[in-house]
């Protein structure tokens, strides 16, 4: 299976007020397409610092980061962020939505900044995706108008608009309810089955448990690297429609 | 201009590319999901640009008023007045008479400048017009008939003075709209008589209604044309004397002036300025005149130092108004920048989905372009609205306060509204840069955690 990204040797150093804090002391990881990797750690052991230079939000201080084949840790911002727009897909705990836009226009976005010229064929996919994650009927509502788990559901359709290589989750089920985090487990379970790969940063082991990898993380190395078999998904209750997945990603 | 291109092509960019559409559907949207904040920070430029229109519309307006005063003037006149000397009070105590002035003696001296083609004397005092009961107090101006020519009055009945009237000591006279309306309400006035001191003057002659002037009409004291009487010269020396009783509140005293004015019009232009300089030489010897009772007012002089102050006043409203419209940018750029503070967080999820650093700063200074572009459209609107409902608004009692009769109208200057409209955008550009750059640079994680 080919690899999306590899990881070698990372270091991750930052000056905060005026002393220097080594938050990633040589990490080594690969993940290979169809993985379904948790991140998890107490507060410090530097698994949002980990998440963050995997989102290409942030640059190594030493090491190297392998992106779908190419090394992105001594990029400039402007191709950082073109990378962004390429192969990632983010879902962040607060969902993160944009409020001046409907759902449809909030999923677009990552459109925009690819510069692909939007398009009757571009909103047709973004309509897809809405249905595909159960929204199909709210294409103009408003984030204010939308439950939690709604809004995430936005967030995870607007994730995968530009076809990432990697799906990259910070704690996408901290602002929910259980069975709504349950849901939308769910929802990105059945994203991976069909060949997404998700890394996803939880300090929860219950959710932890829906992945089929588990990173543990302490004083910025990795302690720990299991594997996981999941349950069985509930198929009870209304489907979605995931053979739109195909058509939209 | 260079500004105007400029923009032209950013609307079409704005107009065309995705990009472009959606960031101009993005700062009206956002705009309007603000309304109140966006107008109050809008609401310098708003002032700034209205003000620019109505600042050049009344120096435009004012400009030709005194241009066409002046003009209507005549650039080949010289105008000679008597001027009362301050020292008078002191030395005639005992009389009370006040003698100054330009002379009969002058006047004849004067028409022998070869170069001068029409010289009118006036002679100007209040007096009461009676006709059986009523009376009106009018202003006796004793004058020769090119007056009506210089000043350009015109006559809606009968004629004005005529050589013939001079000549013989007519006791004729003509009357402003004020006086012959005062006087005779349901009559015919044209032929009836009226009484002025002790004599009694036929009247032949009706003017129409003038607009007051400014002292830049045909002499330099503001004329009211419409309380006037007009006598011939010598009628009114022969009549009234060399000593006029002047009759004010409270006092009591007497002129002796033989003319308050004499309005000369010289054959050519080139020939104003060495004729200004004979009189000024023959009115200079003090034999004549002792002391400084006179003056001498060249309007061609007034005329060029008008243009030259054209220049001027409109860079000085131009500088004005730029301030205003200054301030308004840095009212723009303070709410940009906490605007900017607000959406720290959208800041950072647009990053992470891919936007770089110019697409941030191009969003955010479309967001504040459109505020002063459509801030500097409301001001232009306003601004032209008030130039032509100007005149209609004097009227209004508390109007009237400020803008006393004869300040002059508004005329809209055309330019100033591009040039406005083109500066707010300006403005924008400028102010909006440094919020749209602290925007553009932040950095994405912090902006992320940011509330």
């Amino acid at each position: 299976m080919t690899e999306v990204l590899r990881i070698e040797s990372l270091h991750k150093r930052y000056s905060h007020d005026s002393s220097e804090v080594h938050a990633l002391k040589g990490v080594n990881i690969v993940v290979k397409q169809g993985e379904f990797v948790s991140l998890m750690g107490p507060s410090g052991s530097g698994k949002s610092t980990l998440l963050n230079v995997l989102g290409c939000l942030d640059r190594p201080t030493e090491g190297s980061y392998h992106l779908g084949g190419e090394d992105v840790s001594r990029m400039g911002d402007d191709q950082l962020s073109s990378i962004r727009s390429r192969y990632l897909g983010f879902i962040f705990q607060q969902y993160n939505l944009l409020p001046q836009y409907t759902v449809v226009e909030n999923i677009e976005i990552p459109l925009i900044y690819q510069g692909i010229r939007l398009d009757s064929e571009s909103r047709a996919r973004c309509v897809g995706l809405a249905e595909l994650v159960g929204l199909g009927h709210r294409l103009d509502h408003r984030p204010m108008q939308l439950s939690g788990g709604q809004q995430q559901r936005v967030a995870i359709a607007r994730s995968l608009v530009n076809r990432p290589q990697l799906i990259l989750a910070d704690e996408p089920t901290g602002n929910l309810d259980t069975k709504t985090s349950h849901e939308i487990m769910t929802l990105l379970s059945k994203l991976n089955m069909s060949g997404k790969t998700i890394v996803m940063v939880t300090h929860e082991n219950d959710i932890a448990k829906w992945s089929k990898r588990i990173v543990r993380m302490r004083d910025g190395v990795i302690e720990s690297d299991e594997a996981n078999t999941p349950d069985p998904i509930d198929e009870s209750g209304p489907g979605l429609p995931m053979h739109l997945l195909e058509e939209a990603a | 201009m260079a500004l105007v291109s400029g923009l032209a092509c950013l609307a079409v960019f704005l107009a065309t590319t995705d990009k472009g559409r959606r960031g101009l559907e993005l700062a009206l949207r956002s705009l309007w999901l603000h309304k109140l904040r966006s107008f109050l920070s809008m609401l310098g430029i708003i002032i700034g640009t209205s003000a620019v229109i109505i600042l050049m519309a009344f120096g435009e307006g004012s400009e030709r008023d005194v241009l066409e005063d002046i003009k209507r003037l005549g650039t080949t006149n010289i105008i000679i007045r008597s001027v009362k000397p301050p020292d008078d009070s002191n030395t005639n105590r005992r009389q009370m008479v006040a003698t100054y002035g330009l002379t009969y003696s002058d006047l004849e001296v004067l028409a022998t400048i070869p170069s001068i083609t029409r010289l009118v004397p006036m002679r100007v005092f209040p007096q009461e017009t009676r006709r059986s009961a009523r009376s009106h107090n009018s202003r006796v101006v004793a004058t020769v008939p090119q007056y009506a020519e210089v000043n350009d009055l015109t006559l809606v009945q009968g004629r004005f003075l005529v050589p013939d009237d001079d000549e013989r000591m007519n006791n004729v006279c003509v009357l402003g709209q004020e006086t012959a309306k005062s006087l005779f309400t349901f009559e015919e006035p044209l032929g009836s008589s009226v009484k002025l001191g002790e004599f009694v003057y036929v009247v032949v002659g009706i003017l129409a209604e003038r607009m007051p002037t400014g002292g830049t009409g045909g002499s330099q004291a503001a004329e009211d044309f419409n309380q006037d009487i007009y006598i011939p010269m010598q009628t009114a020396r022969g009549r009234f004397g060399d000593r006029i009783q002047i009759r004010s509140a409270g006092s009591r005293s007497a002129e002796k002036v033989d003319m308050h004015q004499i309005t000369v019009t010289v054959e050519d232009i080139d020939k104003v300025r060495p004729t200004g300089e004979i009189i000024r030489s023959i009115l200079g010897d003090t034999d004549r005149h002792p002391r400084l009772d006179w003056a001498l007012t060249v309007p061609l002089d007034r005329l060029e130092l008008v243009e030259r102050t054209k220049a001027n006043i409109r860079q000085s409203l131009g500088i004005y108004a730029s301030i205003s419209l200054l301030v308004g940018g840095i009212g723009i750029m303070n709410v940009m920048l906490a605007t900017v503070t607000e959406r720290t967080r959208e800041v950072g999820i647009r990053r992470a989905l891919g936007a770089k650093r110019s697409d941030i700063t191009f969003q955010f200074l479309i967001e504040t372009m459109v505020q002063t572009g459509i801030g500097g459209l409301l001001g232009v609107a306003f601004g032209v609205a008030y130039v032509f409902t100007h005149a209609a608004l004097k009227t209004l009692p508390m109007a009237a306060m400020l803008f006393q009769d004869g300040s002059p109208s508004p005329i809209l200057h055309v330019p100033s509204i591009t040039w406005s409209l083109s500066t707010a955008v300006g403005v924008g550009v400028i102010f909006g840069i440094y919020p749209a750059l602290r925007a553009a640079y932040m950095d994405p994680i912090e902006a992320l955690r940011h509330v």
